[in-house]
């Protein structure tokens, strides 16, 4: 699309990053801002379709599900969560940064935040891999074998309705693993753009949005943890 | 049609179609009237793909055997039918072509709020396309468009995740054009522009759009489910260990029932559109059709069991659904009712569209009744899986939905392209549909309530009286389909220049150009008077010019 | 444009949240019966809160905002709702049949 020249030195006093079906930054800003929102609402309809089955199981298979969860590890689990929660610190206090014209400040809050999914995602990875050793993971045929259990002899009966709940750990992890891997990209992008010195106290769409982007992936993080890893009643630490 | 849009002759003022030329202005284009007029091109083609399975499904029923296809491959036919039909032209089509085109001028916008969001949500609409495609060419789906589970999940020995997946991508096309819809209605309506001067369009694209954004995530998530669950051979579905393959089902119909509202809300917006403006009335009781629009979508989520009522759902449930259905028919009543209303003692102009719009309002009204039949549970007992209904949804679906849309394609077709198409043809046409329709569609209300089971390849011998009058019908109706497809494209070079106004509409779209200038308006309108302001008793020549 | 909340206040959110966290770890442990699982949602509800109110800053938002906020939870409630509807009462039905 091509705007006719003589309404380019209109514009020089407008922000550069007014898109022109816009009558104003305010209306972008609150466009944007309610344009995540809504994108976030499919985000919890999407995610609530897992944890609406996984509601179902639960309520069909209390016993197996609360046994399947001694073989999760919840120290790992509220570690996560403890990071997660943080790497909301810091992407809060990145978004109040570029509100207030902080470059320095926006740049290290993003890469502190960048840092924090990082170390979701391989605490994820390390936790996976011992599902994987343990064979735990039902995800391939011939990989599941909940016989090897032998401090949970009773567990044997669960073998089908385990393999639910070990269906829905790593479908659930796996796909807000997915988010939080677009989360960092989005991280990374962000961050490119703060060093070319884009942001300003007039301009900071961009951080804003993906900073709701990041609180709500943790969010369902919040609700998967005491879901899958909490299950059963006076679990003990493994 | 790149010819066409080229010949210097279309139009000599500027406008969004002259602006630029070239394959990359057009594939890399922000503007919401351009990516409106690519998805006119590629839901036609969907539309086109899916009447050829149709076709075969038809021909195979002319004789009671199977003897055309084997039963395999008949589900194949339906199942490609239906998944291209649904996901690929019904639930896409009138938002995205006359929605894109039209909502932003209806509200005195210059564009959507994400015009890059919209083009791709159009790229989007493509890949999903791409895998539907693919999945044909491959050798075909045959779980039914509906893929139930075990046999999608685990028996079924087609290409069942590259169909899902086109699914799951056509998905997010829908759900990023009603993102889009919400934003641009809440935030960038003209100045006077209130929620009550709304025309009634942007009303059902807007109630349309929440339920998009609302259902179509579950569906997203149940498909994907199967995806996996079928390649890596483990169950949530699987009844082996200890799944529910009703779970599938009610995850699945969370998103379908109000799916079906999707098809059709945006057609009921058009139909208010177009009885006002041929009557030469303002529409009676806007803010009921309004707020009926919001009932349906949020009623349309407290219903979908009403599909599932022979499954094995326990029957409490069913009388919770059952119950409820009943009750999501009164707003489409509502709208029935106020469109008559609009009509009595109106000045009404037999013009093409509003053919399509007499059309619909009688078999919308048929298929919305049935629908009441179907929501009786000992009804529905007795014709569940039968061609019963078959017959209710194609009367909604192609009787409402696919009648609204060729009205609205007739209506706007001056201002999308500046030119006017053959009205005799037009009428022509419009009688081919209506007529081909009814051939088609009534015998199979008689063959199901006798018991013509649907989706099988064979049928008892007594039936085939009506199945012979059905695909009779099936010729006459895609008759009807090609002869506007010949004619709107013959009209785009040939066709007599339409004024900026030709139904002397009401609606700001009418007070700029044919084609509309790239922004739409040369300045931001000011709203001052309802959406309607017909005069009550006023004849044509009363009306206002605004050109 | 919008308030912008205190590096304080986001550092009392972000302890209360983390204090909670561990809670929910340590009440696990404690045998309860059916009130572990009601105490982790609650406790997961109020954090889930505090995310949006302050991180997500959704105090200082409009109403619209807040309406799509709270619709977005409704509607999950309406899907978990209304999937109980059948799970719940499938057992009624005398002698356990279906019909």
């Amino acid at each position: 699309m091509t705007e006719p020249h003589s309404a380019v030195a209109e514009h020089a006093e407008h922000s550069p990053y007014l898109r022109h079906h816009f009558d104003n930054m305010e209306q972008q800003f609150d466009s944007a801002t309610l344009g995540m929102w809504v994108f976030l609402l499919t985000e919890i309809m999407f995610f609530g379709g897992m944890f609406g089955a996984y509601t179902v199981y639960r309520s069909m298979y209390p016993e197996a599900f609360a046994s399947t969860s001694m073989h999760m590890n919840p120290a790992f689990g509220a570690a996560n969560t403890a990071v997660l929660i943080v790497s909301s610190l810091t992407m809060a206090l990145a978004v109040r940064s570029a509100r207030l014209g902080k470059q320095q400040a926006l740049q290290m809050f993003l890469i502190l935040t960048m840092i924090f999914g990082i170390a979701f995602l391989v605490i994820k990875g390390f936790e996976y891999h011992e599902h994987w050793v343990d064979m735990k993971v039902p995800l391939f045929s011939g990989h599941w074998d909940y016989s090897n259990t032998p401090e949970f002899p009773h567990q044997a009966q669960y073998s089908h309705q385990a393999q639910i709940l070990f269906c829905f750990y790593f479908f659930m992890t796996g796909f807000h693993a997915l988010h939080m891997l677009v989360g960092v990209g989005l991280m990374t992008t962000i961050l490119m753009m703060a060093r070319r010195g884009i942001f300003s106290t007039n301009y900071f769409t961009p951080v804003e949005i993906s900073g709701l982007y990041w609180h709500f992936v943790d969010i369902v993080w919040i609700f998967l943890f005491p879901l899958l890893y909490l299950i059963g009643n006076a679990r003990k630490l493994i | 049609m790149s010819t066409a849009l080229q010949t210097p002759e279309v139009a000599e003022t500027p406008n969004y179609l002259n602006s630029e030329y070239g394959w990359k202005s057009w594939l890399f284009t922000k503007d919401h009237k351009r990516i409106a007029v690519l998805y006119i091109i590629s839901i036609t083609v969907m539309f086109f793909i899916g009447g050829i399975f149709a076709s075969l499904i038809r021909i195979e029923l002319l004789t009671p055997q199977g003897d055309l296809v084997n039963s395999d491959t008949y589900n194949k036919f339906f199942t490609m039918h239906g998944i291209v039909m649904v996901f690929f032209f019904l639930i896409p089509s009138i938002p995205a072509t006359l929605g894109n085109f039209f909502l932003p001028m209806q509200i005195g916008a210059k564009d959507l709020a994400f015009p890059r969001i919209n083009l791709l949500s159009w790229y989007i609409y493509i890949a999903g396309a791409i895998f539907a495609l693919s999945a044909i060419v491959l050798g075909g789906v045959d779980t039914g468009w509906t893929f139930y589970t075990p046999f999608s999940s685990t028996y079924s020995n087609t290409f069942v995740i590259t169909a899902a997946v086109g699914v799951f991508i056509a998905g997010f096309s829908s759900i990023l054009t009603g993102l889009n819809f919400i934003v641009t209605v809440h935030k960038m309506r003209a100045p006077g522009m209130t929620w009550g001067r709304l025309p009634l369009f942007v009303w059902a694209n807007y109630a349309t759009s929440l339920i998009q954004v609302l259902g179509t995530p579950v569906v997203a998530i149940t498909l994907a489910l199967v995806g996996l669950e079928r390649a890596f051979h483990i169950g949530i579905f699987d009844p082996a260990i200890g799944g529910d393959p009703i779970l599938f089902q009610h995850m699945f119909w969370f998103y379908s029932h109000p799916a079906v509202y999707i098809m059709i809300l945006p057609g009921m917006g058009v139909i208010s559109e177009l009885v006002t403006c041929f009557s030469r009335k303002s529409i009676f009781g806007y803010s009921f059709i309004a707020a009926s629009s919001l009932g349906i979508a949020i009623i349309g989520f407290l219903v979908w069991g009403h599909h599932m009522f022979v499954t094995g759902m326990s029957m409490y449930a069913s009388l919770y659904f059952s119950l409820l259905t009943m009750l999501v028919a009164v707003p489409s009543a509502i709208k029935v009712f106020n469109w008559t209303a609009t009509m009595f003692r109106g000045s009404i102009s037999y013009d093409t569209p509003m053919l399509y719009a007499f059309g619909f309002i009688g078999l919308f009204t048929i298929g919305g009744l049935t629908g009441l039949f179907l929501a009786t549970l000992g009804v529905d007992v007795h014709v569940t899986d039968t061609y019963f209904v078959v017959a209710h949804f194609h009367y909604v679906m192609v009787g409402g939905m696919v009648l609204a849309y060729l009205g609205g394609m007739h209506f706007w077709w001056p201002k999308i392209t500046g030119r006017m198409y053959p009205e005799g043809w037009a009428k022509f046409a419009c009688l081919l549909v209506f007529a081909g329709f009814n051939l088609t569609f009534f015998p199979q209300f008689i063959t199901g309530y006798l018991g013509q089971p649907r989706r099988y390849h064979a049928y008892a011998p007594e039936f085939q009286v009506l199945n012979v009058m059905s695909t009779a019908g099936a010729s006459v109706l895609g008759l009807g389909y090609v002869i506007p497809l010949i004619y709107f494209l013959w009209s785009m070079k040939y066709g007599p220049k339409a004024g900026n106004n030709p139904w002397n509409a009401k609606g700001l779209e009418w007070q700029t150009t044919s084609p509309p200038p790239t922004f739409n308006f040369e300045q931001t309108p000011i709203v001052t008077e309802d959406a309607y302001a017909y005069g009550s008793e006023s004849a044509p020549e009363e009306a206002h010019h605004h050109d | 444009m919008h308030s912008v909340p205190s590096v304080r206040t986001y550092v009392i959110v972000w302890a209360t949240l983390t204090f909670f966290t561990f809670a929910t770890y340590y009440i696990a442990q404690i045998d309860l019966g059916q009130w572990n699982i009601v105490i982790a949602l609650l406790i997961a509800f109020f954090k889930m809160s505090l995310v949006i109110f302050f991180f997500m800053n959704l105090k200082a938002e409009s109403p619209l905002t807040k309406l799509f906020a709270a619709g977005g939870f409704f509607w999950m409630i309406l899907l978990l709702g209304q999937f109980f509807v059948d799970y719940i009462s499938r057992d009624w039905m005398p002698g356990g049949k279906m019909w």
